[in-house]
């Protein structure tokens, strides 16, 4: 290990918070917002939500059908690849078992998914990753609808894995039966994102 | 440009030169560099004699061929803990851990045509200098122009590097602007970029720029929002955000 001549840290990480910061990140009271295009701003009465398969869908809401499928609150700390985590975020939404649930699936169709949403992201995660309670697709943040900036009216919640997972503005799961690259995954990020294993690009252990 | 994986490399200072009195290019020597493309980062690793290691990313601001070594533009953040540990304690020679390049999205090469429209807040300037710099580099003549704000005269990053491209007349066009106030004799743009310079002094949205913002979160996010109300398409603007992210709507 180099150790850096001269350099201290100012040691947030320390103490208390200690075990819930993965290496290499920093705790942040502040909610950065990383985009690489301009923030879309579809309004409620143009949104839908989808589950396809295959090309077809197998189900879909409109927003007032959304509103009405079983809230779950959650709060988890989040970790995003830039370097930031924060710690203790509220948010409520709709899980991925009870999207499945409510689109009469007893059991997901596949192993994997790709996240679509509006402005063209993609981000892919296994199925195990998403379900018993590992996701949802969240609608409120601290009690407020999502703001755009930060994936409003709705954006994928998987807060164990790096936060580009958690796909802004999504719009449909497309479920797949081999894993695929999303939009970062294929430009150099890596193919899962455990920020415990620190699984930043493409290649980390 | 994505490497099978990105090892970790031990880069040296060369040089810290002040760019303003919060912001300096430091050159690094690295052995083993594979390459970047203009509008990629990097990652820095810190490590205090106790085991602890902090890492950030920084903008490369170095043409990606013909520059000896590798530069990043650090800038101030009052309260931070990397950016004051380089610029007032790092010193040419000492070695520092880094690993890229990162992010392919963010980039421009010569021949992926223009018009060339970059949009840069503060230090947001960094990419922006590595892809007026590949251009330049590369005799290409895609007409170019940045419109870029700081907040006062001495903030403007890269100034004089910047009128001598400009003063080249290659069809790259400067167009900077003061946010809080100018001195005398100054005969650029004062204010806030917004939708009026925008369509003032960037190019038509019938001319299908590419077009790259790349500044603080409220910086990208007004330009951005603006661009894509004087009707530039979505996909053609490609947006890199930093810091505090202000009152978001």
């Amino acid at each position: 290990m180099l150790i850096t001549r001269g350099f201290k840290g100012k040691a947030r990480n320390r103490g208390a918070a200690q075990d819930r910061v993965p290496p290499g990140q920093y705790v942040t009271p502040d909610f950065p917002v990383l985009s690489a295009g301009p923030t879309p701003r579809t309004s409620l009465e143009e949104w839908s939500f989808g589950l396809r398969l295959g090309g077809r869908t197998v189900a879909e809401w409109r927003w007032a059908d959304f509103e009405k499928l079983p809230q779950t609150e959650v709060t988890v700390d989040i970790h995003c690849v830039t370097k930031w985590s924060k710690l203790d975020t509220r948010w409520r939404g709709v899980t991925f078992d009870d999207l499945l649930g409510a689109a009469g699936l007893a059991a997901p169709p596949t192993s994997f998914v790709m996240a679509h949403c509006d402005g063209g992201y993609t981000s892919n995660a296994p199925v195990a990753d998403l379900a018993q309670g590992r996701a949802m697709i969240a609608t409120h943040y601290e009690d407020l609808p999502i703001a755009p900036a930060h994936g409003g009216p709705a954006r994928l919640l998987v807060p164990h894995l790096y936060f580009w997972k958690s796909a802004k503005w999504v719009r449909w799961l497309d479920f797949i039966e081999e894993d695929q690259a999303g939009f970062w995954e294929s430009l150099g990020y890596h193919i899962y994102g455990d920020p415990w294993r620190e699984q930043r690009y493409r290649g980390d252990p | 440009m994505t490497p099978t994986h990105l090892p970790w490399r031990i880069a040296t200072v060369a040089a810290a030169k002040p760019e303003s009195a919060r912001a300096k290019a430091i050159l690094l020597d690295v052995p083993g560099w594979p390459g970047h493309l203009a509008g990629q980062h990097l990652d820095l690793r810190l490590t205090a004699d106790d085991g602890y290691q902090a890492q950030r990313s920084y903008s490369i601001s170095s043409a990606p061929a013909g520059e000896p070594q590798l530069e990043i533009t650090v800038e101030r953040v009052d309260d931070g803990e990397v950016s004051p540990f380089l610029l007032d304690e790092l010193r040419e020679g000492d070695p520092l851990e880094l690993r890229g390049p990162i992010g392919g999205y963010f980039t421009w090469v010569p021949g992926d045509g223009g018009p060339l429209l970059l949009v840069g807040g503060g230090s947001g300037v960094a990419p922006l200098m590595a892809m007026l710099r590949a251009r330049t580099r590369s005799g290409d003549r895609t007409p170019v122009r940045l419109l870029y704000s700081a907040r006062t005269v001495d903030e403007l990053l890269y100034r004089a590097e910047l009128d001598r491209l400009a003063d080249e007349a290659d069809g790259f066009e400067l167009i900077a602007t003061l946010t809080r106030g100018a001195p005398e004799g100054w005969t650029g743009e004062q204010g806030r970029i917004g939708r009026e310079m925008l369509a003032a002094r960037g190019f038509p949205p019938e001319e299908r720029p590419r077009i790259f913002v790349c500044g603080p979160t409220p910086f990208v996010e007004a330009c951005a929002d603006a661009l894509v109300a004087l009707g530039h398409e979505g996909g053609r603007i490609k947006t890199e955000r930093f810091g505090p992210t202000g009152d978001l709507k």
